[in-house]
This record gives structure tokens, C-alpha cells and sequence, in this order.
């Protein structure tokens, strides 16, 4: 009974696994193909990856552009709110997360929406990347913030705060050399989920931008309905190189850490 | 006196941020859904007309069913990877967690891959049976696209739950003779209830929301986001869409919420 249980577990696992893994790897096949629908016997190519980055290089740039100042803002206003929160603590701090977690419940079409309907009439400030931004930044903000006091939670803040201060450095100082240095796991763990956010980032930023200000997912919506197959397919690896990367270094941060606190 | 300042100069960019980003938009947001040629009655147009009411039982029922489905394959998967050790099992975990940073256009475009015109289950069976099954751009395919973005997320939250969970006690209770189903029943499932909790909550929250997926298999099934969007875009009514995006946002929070008393009252009842 055992084993037939565990070996259910384990086809269902694998099943999910291919069924996660394998649309990816058909859409890297599909990319570098010469001809998708008359498959191997085609011949393998780059010239679908030549032509993306011909057509849509400028979605690769502003999304890169979007993303790191997306982390600058989160970074400014995150980390320090952040800390406020855990110093103040009670119902003020914790009403005030609820609000700024809104985000991840919202549709994101709603927020929006919301954002077009109170600064459409900013004309340069609508048009301009930075709309795109700050509706990045509303986002990924509350990721930022809680993984950041998710370490505040695991560290005693307030004893390291107390002997820095006995010692006669000012409020400032101490945030800066020593709280700062021991929230950098999360500080860490949270740049690199609103990078990764932000560049795979879709639902605000469609309704956001103007036809001057597309990311990449916008491209890759625009060139799933408009384009062959095979140079989707070539975007969507484009794609696939800029997060790859991102994931890997989370997923080590996350072993890290973890490694850590068993230690 | 100066610790009282540094609060302040802490929390004020998130203050100001949030007030002039969030908060007065969010508003803003629900003068103009009041505002509609309908009034205050445009909040309930989404009950009242049978095209927008249609689209939420759609939603609705797609939410719900993906959020079961997503639960059950991902507790399975979170029991069978907690606590083994085996080659691979890193690799594994990411190819079962990568999906996370897909938006939700790019999850569209694996699904018409998987199971569009050119897609794969129809090559399959075109050589197999001699016809080609396409399932992509129908209710199925959506469904398998929510689940496509589901998963990771879910799957991350319980597996952290399940290792947590003390072999032992499964040990023991089978040493008592209990029967698979009891042990799920009685030992593991209740022991990760609250991360299942959790991550159906944030499956459902998504699910209600999801945009880019429907956008992408461009179904003829309209989701409520997708009939958002067309509201203000292609009709630019932005009151109606305005009263719908709120009344779809209250009524992912009641649903929410409905969940949750009930989790609390099961968990006081066990």
C-alpha cells in the first residue's frame, strides 16, 4: 500500500515536471528552427534571433532600464520603511503594511486603471518611462518590504541597535552601519525577486504604456499575435536569458541562507 | 526627540508613495466608477447585466476549480519531494519552480505550444490517430494556463510547510495501522493547512486577476480582466470599467474572506 501510494506521488511529480518544462524546451526548439512545422529535417538557424533583436532590441534596453530604476525606488523607499515598521510596531505598522501589500491582491488592470485615470492629464509624466515605473514600483514594493522584515524578524535588531548606541553613535549611523549590513540577505533576496518581477511584469504595464514606452513582455505580447511562430518563439528565449540568470541567484540566496540558519 | 525624526524620515518616502500612488488613485478610481451615467448602481452592473455577470460566474468557477487543482497536484508533489534526497532533486525543484517569473502572456504562448494548432499533444496524435487535437484556445486551455502559473508559487509555499512536518509522526501512525487516506487525513493534511491556506488564497487572488494568459490564447471565453480591459480600450468607458475592476476586487476579498472563517472555524473544530 505504501509503495504504491510513494509511486503515485512520484509519476504525478514527473508528470507536473514535464508538463512545466517541456512547453519551454519546445519554445527554445521552436526558435531555432528554420522551419517549425517541417521540424528537424528543416535545419537549425540564429537568423529568428537576429531578426527579434532587430525589431525589438528597445524592449530589451527599457525593460532593463525600467527594472533597475524600478530596484532604486524600492531599495529608497522599501528598506527604510521597512525598518520603521519593525522599530514602531503595533496596529500603526501593521495597518499600514496591509495598505501598501494591497498590490498583490488588486487585479492589476484596477491599479492601472487608477493610476491612467488620476495622472492621464500629466502629459510628459504619462508619456514618459516613468509612469511605466511607478507602476512597477507599486508592485513589487510589498515584496521588497516583507522580505527585508522577514530578516528583521530572525535578527536582534534592537540589542545590536542598543550597543551601538551605548557606544555613542547616533540613530542615523547605527542604520547605516549596522542594521543595514545585517538585513543584506533580504535587502538581496528582495532586489532580486523585483528584478525579476519587473521584467516579466505584464498586466499593469499593458495598460501603462504608450507605444513609446514598451517593455518586453509588451513586445512578446505583440509579437505573439502579430509575428511567425518561430520569431515568438526566438523572443520568448530572449526572454528566458534575461530571468534565467535572475532565478538561478535567488534560488542560491535561498540555499545560502538556509544553509545558515541550520548551522 | 531626534529618534522621533528619524521615524519620520524613514517612513516618509513610503508615505508619500503610497498616498500619491496608491491610495488617492484607489480612490479616484471609485469617484469614477460612481460617476457612470448608471450612478452608484454602475458597482452593481456586474450582477445586474448578463454579459458581465456571466463573465464573473466564468471567472468565478475557473478561480475556484484551478485553485482545487493547483492545491491537490502541488500537496502531492510538496509529500513526494519532502524530505527525500535523491540526484537531481535540485534540478528538479527548478524546473518545477522556473515558471514563477513567466508573465502570464509568455505562460498563453507555452499553452497554444503545448496544445495550439502547431502544439504538441497534436502533433502527437495526429501521427498517432490521425487527427490533430487542439485544445489551447477553449476553456481547457485557459484552465491549463492558470495551472501553468499556479503551481510554482503553491508548490513553494507547501513544501516549506512539508518539511517541516516531523516524519515521525507519519512513522508512528502507520505503525498503528492507519491507512494511507487516514494518515493524510488526520497526521500531514492538517499539519499543512495553514501554508495551504496561504497559497490558495494567493492562487485564487491571481487567478481572479489573471489578464495576459486569456490575452494571449485570445479565446472567445471573456474573463472579467479581459472584459476590463475592452471596456475601457475599445467601448473607453471608463466608468463601467472602473465599477468592475472595484466590484471584482471586493469580491475576490469576500471570497477571501469567506475562506478564512471557515479555515478558522475548521481549525478550532479539529
Amino acid at each position: 500500500m505504501r509503495q504504491w501510494t510513494s509511486f503515485a506521488g512520484i509519476a504525478i511529480t514527473a508528470l507536473l515536471a514535464l508538463f512545466l518544462v517541456v512547453p519551454v524546451l519546445l519554445s527554445v526548439y521552436a526558435g531555432l528552427t528554420v522551419n517549425y512545422a517541417r521540424g528537424f529535417s528543416a535545419g537549425f538557424t540564429l537568423e529568428w534571433v537576429r531578426q527579434v533583436w532587430e525589431l525589438y532590441a528597445d524592449t530589451v534596453w527599457r525593460s532593463l532600464v525600467v527594472a533597475l530604476l524600478t530596484l532604486m525606488l524600492t531599495l529608497l523607499i522599501g528598506v527604510p520603511g521597512a525598518y520603521a515598521l519593525v522599530r514602531n510596531g503595533g496596529r500603526f505598522a501593521r495597518a499600514v503594511e496591509e495598505i501598501v501589500t494591497l498590490p498583490v491582491a488588486v487585479p492589476g488592470l484596477a491599479l492601472a486603471l487608477a493610476l491612467i485615470l488620476s495622472y492621464g492629464g500629466f502629459g510628459a509624466f504619462r508619456q514618459s518611462t516613468l509612469f511605466v515605473v511607478v507602476g512597477h514600483v507599486l508592485f513589487t514594493l510589498p515584496f521588497m518590504m516583507r522580505s527585508v522584515i522577514a530578516v528583521f524578524d530572525t535578527i536582534d535588531w534592537r540589542t545590536l541597535d542598543e550597543g551601538a548606541a551605548s557606544l555613542g553613535s547616533p540613530v542615523w549611523r547605527r542604520f547605516i552601519d549596522v542594521i543595514l549590513p545585517n538585513v543584506r540577505p533580504g535587502i538581496v533576496a528582495g532586489a532580486l525577486t523585483v528584478v525579476t518581477l519587473s521584467i516579466g511584469e505584464f498586466n499593469l504595464t499593458w495598460m501603462m504604456h504608450t507605444p513609446m514606452t514598451k517593455t518586453l513582455p509588451v513586445g512578446l505580447a505583440d509579437a505573439y499575435a502579430s509575428m511567425r511562430l518561430e520569431i515568438a518563439s526566438a523572443y520568448t528565449i530572449v526572454f528566458l536569458i534575461m530571468v534565467i540568470p535572475l532565478l538561478i541567484g535567488l534560488q542560491t540566496i535561498a540555499g545560502l541562507t538556509e544553509k545558515r540558519t541550520k548551522s | 526627540m531626534a529618534s522621533r525624526r528619524f521615524d519620520l524620515f524613514l517612513i516618509l518616502p513610503l508615505a508619500i508613495f503610497t498616498l500619491a500612488f496608491l491610495i488617492l488613485p484607489l480612490a479616484r478610481l471609485a469617484v469614477e466608477a460612481g460617476s457612470g451615467p448608471q450612478g452608484l448602481a454602475g458597482f452593481f452592473a456586474i450582477l445586474t447585466e448578463a454579459r458581465f455577470r456571466n463573465s464573473l460566474i466564468v471567472t468565478l468557477a475557473l478561480a475556484i476549480v484551478t485553485t482545487v487543482a493547483t492545491l491537490t497536484v502541488a500537496t502531492i508533489a510538496a509529500q513526494t519531494l519532502a524530505g527525500r534526497q535523491f540526484p537531481g532533486r535540485g534540478l528538479l525543484l527548478s524546473m518545477l519552480t522556473f515558471p514563477l517569473a513567466f508573465p502570464g502572456v509568455v505562460v498563453g504562448f507555452m499553452i497554444i505550444l503545448f496544445g495550439g494548432r502547431l502544439g504538441l499533444v497534436g502533433s502527437v496524435s495526429k501521427s498517432l490517430f490521425g487527427t490533430n487535437v487542439v485544445f489551447a484556445y477553449s476553456l481547457f486551455g485557459l484552465f491549463l494556463g492558470y495551472l501553468y502559473f499556479s503551481v510554482p508559487r503553491v508548490l513553494l509555499t507547501i513544501l516549506a510547510a512539508a518539511e517541516k512536518l516531523d516524519p515521525a509522526l507519519v512513522e508512528a501512525a502507520r505503525s498503528l495501522g492507519a491507512s494511507p487516506f487516514a494518515i493524510q487525513r488526520d497526521v500531514v493534511l492538517p499539519a499543512l493547512f495553514p501554508a495551504m491556506y496561504t497559497g490558495g488564497a494567493l492562487c485564487f487572488a491571481t487567478a481572479m486577476g489573471a489578464f495576459g494568459t486569456a490575452f494571449t490564447l485570445a479565446t472567445t471565453i471573456d474573463v472579467t480582466p479581459m472584459l476590463i480591459y475592452t471596456e475601457f480600450t475599445l467601448s473607453t468607458n471608463a466608468n463601467m470599467a472602473a465599477a468592475i475592476s472595484i466590484a471584482l476586487g471586493l469580491i475576490t476579498w469576500a471570497v477571501l474572506a469567506i475562506a478564512r472563517s471557515r479555515a478558522m472555524h475548521d481549525a478550532k473544530g479539529a
